[in-house]
């Protein structure tokens, strides 16, 4: 919106006014999650800038949270940092089990989440699927419902079924979580979705399955692997429901997180946050990336 | 009528249209739709069950806890899992006595019979947890008497007034035959600060121990005032990336997405970091010697805290369907307003904002759902009166262990958002929801 030229001066005042506001409140969006960038750089226990680190001093600034991810529960520390320091740390360091847990919990529920969102979502952008808007209501529902009744109704479930405490119990209410992500996702992409190209494929002779792995897969798989990094990065951040059910040696990074922000909040923490927020710029652009292969593959915009 | 008769004729004529195999077309089609039917919902079908075992029934469970509690009905044995049913005779007795009725030397009889049972299972504990839920102070009057009931000799009322005074007050035997029943509404009320006094009716709770719509009042204002907050922060951010060019729009968009796919602890924190009282807002301001070192701002562990960080946490889900609903807008509209003589005031407030209403709403409406059952962020920066309804029912789960009046906590939030969430379908569709 350029201001056009007969504007007068309120008009004028008011535009650079509003154009100011607006970097304001983009300042307020994007500042609190980059200020943590260079805090978790500090050498002092801190969580604000010391007069070293605003004098760009090199003396200010270290890595030394960093290295407390690696060496925090470990069996010895301050050895040498050779191959059995190293296995150390795979075998020990909390924030590394951690890890471990929460990639494998996350992996296994992505592709729980993936397949059967996908299959269906398949169904529901049928217009021949029946009671469409509820049952779509309901899948979508786990996304609207607060976590904390999910997970204190998955309490009662999982302590009745022998399901607490176990993997896959975490990996079942995190796909249910994931769910929503994936059917809204995939259903926007097949809203475009040129049926006679299936049609075609029929007719010329391939079976259902042939056609879905030629031609619907490869158009809609964009919007897939969209659903499936947030169904993965829902079961990355999500805190409560491991809370609720998971043993105590279960630990995932967010419960680590919690535990370390509620207990004591160390510096450390922030090396753990700076480490997400690379995760989650990465995540953004590998997005943005599939949404305009997506839109370039169905013609949607020149992208 | 004559025409009716007409097309049964030619339905029933022996030149009808049918497939190649001879079926009638009007039953081939149906066949065929059906069928189309019926591969549709086998698609959805293994995700239906999936949900339904992982999400329905969950929730179902957690009802029920709400309104059934057996602790004073059933004795389940934490490690062998045997379930003994306890306090028959005393269950006994309320069922031939009506309510009101004072405890006689056979109800005392019948109680010390319970508490043999009970110290031999060792289960005074949980029944007197059961009892306390109702009437708070009353564990300890339990265990202690189980741990002298194989001394009392008749008659028993004596013995059991001398173990503690309390056995003759009439509410305690209220709420024992209050709980004599494992299916229950006491939850519910007392979820919303009601109890039952000695005669079974049901009062509020004292005002010192009214808590609970105190705290759904505190829920709803603060989840409304969040929604205004980011409707007003929303506003100028969603119209200027609708009226810029794609290009620069796209780039700006990122300020809104990158927040929207980071952490929700990674968020909480930062703004923990933020808003100490030694953090970084605080230091900047006495740096610029706005305020004195001694009179630092408490901007966490209260409501501010809750506002600002939830604030910022839900404002991409403000700015994201406000921004599709601009984006269709036609600017022509405006531009017709202001050549007919409107100021750029009246274009706006008349022409621009009624066009938006739907996007308002869309946002409002999914900020408000979120707001009202948020936990993590008003857990970790909340502190005492920034706490929501959601952290008291992880408080009741976790700490004091009331199980069901957690559930029934939780399931009156469930009613609501439930509510909320079936006029957003009907306002703006379960399909229109769009992520990024």
């Amino acid at each position: 919106m350029a201001l056009p030229k007969h504007a007068d001066r309120l008009e004028r005042i008011w535009y650079y006014t509003y154009l100011v506001l607006c970097g304001l409140i983009f300042l307020f969006l994007i500042a609190p999650i980059l200020i943590v960038i260079p805090l978790s750089f500090n050498a002092e226990p801190y969580f604000t800038f010391t007069e070293k680190m605003l004098a760009f001093d090199p003396t200010g600034y270290s890595s030394r949270w960093y290295d407390m991810l690696l060496t925090f529960g470990m069996a010895d520390g301050s050895a040498a940092r050779d191959g059995s320091w190293w296995a150390d740390v795979w075998e020990n360091s909390a924030w590394v089990n951690a890890a471990k847990n929460s990639v494998i919990i996350g992996f296994f529920s992505t592709i729980l989440a993936t397949c059967l969102g996908t299959l269906a979502a398949l169904g529901l952008s049928r217009p021949e699927m029946p009671f469409r808007r509820v049952i779509m209501a309901v899948l979508i529902s786990p996304m609207i419902v607060p976590i904390i009744i999910t997970a204190t109704g998955l309490f009662f479930f999982y302590s009745k079924t022998g399901l607490a405490n176990s993997y896959v119990g975490i990996i079942m209410a995190h796909a249910t979580l994931g769910i929503p992500f994936v059917i809204i996702t995939v259903t926007a992409t097949l809203v475009g979705f040129d049926h006679s190209l299936t049609r075609a494929a029929a007719n010329l002779g391939a079976d259902p399955t042939t056609t879905f792995f030629r031609i619907t897969m490869p158009l809609i798989l964009p919007g897939v692997i969209s659903g499936a990094l947030f169904a993965f990065v829902t079961s990355f951040d999500e805190v409560v429901v491991v809370l609720f059910v998971a043993a105590h040696d279960q630990q995932t990074i967010p419960r680590q997180m919690w535990n370390g922000i509620r207990e004591q909040i160390s510096p450390a923490i922030l090396a753990v946050a700076t480490i997400l927020v690379v995760i989650s710029i990465l995540l953004l652009t590998t997005i943005e990336l599939l949404r305009r292969r997506s839109e370039r593959l169905r013609g949607l915009s020149p992208g | 009528m004559a025409d009716l008769t007409a097309d049964i004729a030619t339905g029933s004529a022996p030149g009808r249209l049918t497939t190649a195999d001879g079926k009638p077309l009007k039953a081939a089609l149906a066949a065929a739709e059906s069928h189309a039917r019926r591969r549709a919902f086998f698609l959805v079908l293994p995700l239906l069950l999936f949900v339904l075992i992982t999400f329905i029934f969950p929730i179902v469970q957690m009802l029920h806890q709400s309104i059934y509690n057996p602790g004073f009905t059933l004795h389940r044995d934490v490690g062998t899992g045997v379930k003994t049913p306890i306090m028959i005779n005393v269950r006994n007795w309320f069922d031939e006595n009506e309510r009101g009725s004072d405890p006689d030397e056979s109800a005392y009889a019948a109680l010390h019979k319970d508490f043999l049972l009970l110290d031999e299972l060792r289960a005074a504990g949980s029944v007197g947890t059961r009892i306390n839920y109702d009437m708070s102070g009353t564990r300890s009057l339990f265990t202690k008497t189980a741990r002298r009931a194989d001394k009392l000799t008749p008659p028993f009322q004596e013995g059991f007034l001398a173990i503690d005074k309390d056995w003759s007050d009439p509410e305690v035997w209220a709420v024992m035959r209050g709980a004599s029943s494992a299916y229950t509404a006491n939850f519910y009320l007392a979820a919303v600060d009601l109890t039952r006094d000695v005669k079974g009716d049901v009062v509020s709770v004292d005002d010192n121990r009214a808590l609970y719509v105190k705290l759904f009042g505190r829920t709803l204002f603060l989840s409304l005032l969040i929604t205004f907050l980011t409707f007003i922060l929303a506003f100028p951010v969603a119209h200027l990336l609708a009226t810029l060019p794609l290009r620069y729009s796209n780039l700006l968009m990122i300020f809104v997405l990158l927040p929207f796919w980071t952490s929700l602890l990674v968020r909480t924190t930062s703004w923990m970091v933020l808003l100490q009282s030694q953090g970084v807002i605080n230091d900047a301001l006495v740096a610029g010697s706005l305020i004195e070192d001694e009179s630092r701002i408490q901007m966490m562990y209260n409501q501010t805290g809750t506002v600002i960080a939830m604030t910022h946490i839900l404002l991409p889900f403000m700015i994201l369907p406000l921004y599709s609903v601009m984006r269709t807008i036609k600017p022509v509209y405006v531009r017709a307003a202001r050549s007919l003589g409107a100021t750029s005031w009246t274009a706006f407030r008349r022409i621009y904002f009624p066009q938006t209403v739907p996007g308002i709403g869309a946002g409002a409406l999914l900020v408000f759902i979120l707001a009202v059952g948020y936990y993590i962020t008003p857990a970790l920066v909340g502190g005492a009166d920034g706490q929501l309804i959601s952290n008291l029912i992880a408080f009741h789960m976790t700490n004091s262990l009331n199980w069901s009046l957690a559930a029934a906590l939780a399931s009156l939030l469930l009613v609501g958002i439930l509510i909320l969430y079936w006029l957003y379908d009907r306002l703006i569709g379960i399909d229109n929801l769009k992520l990024g």
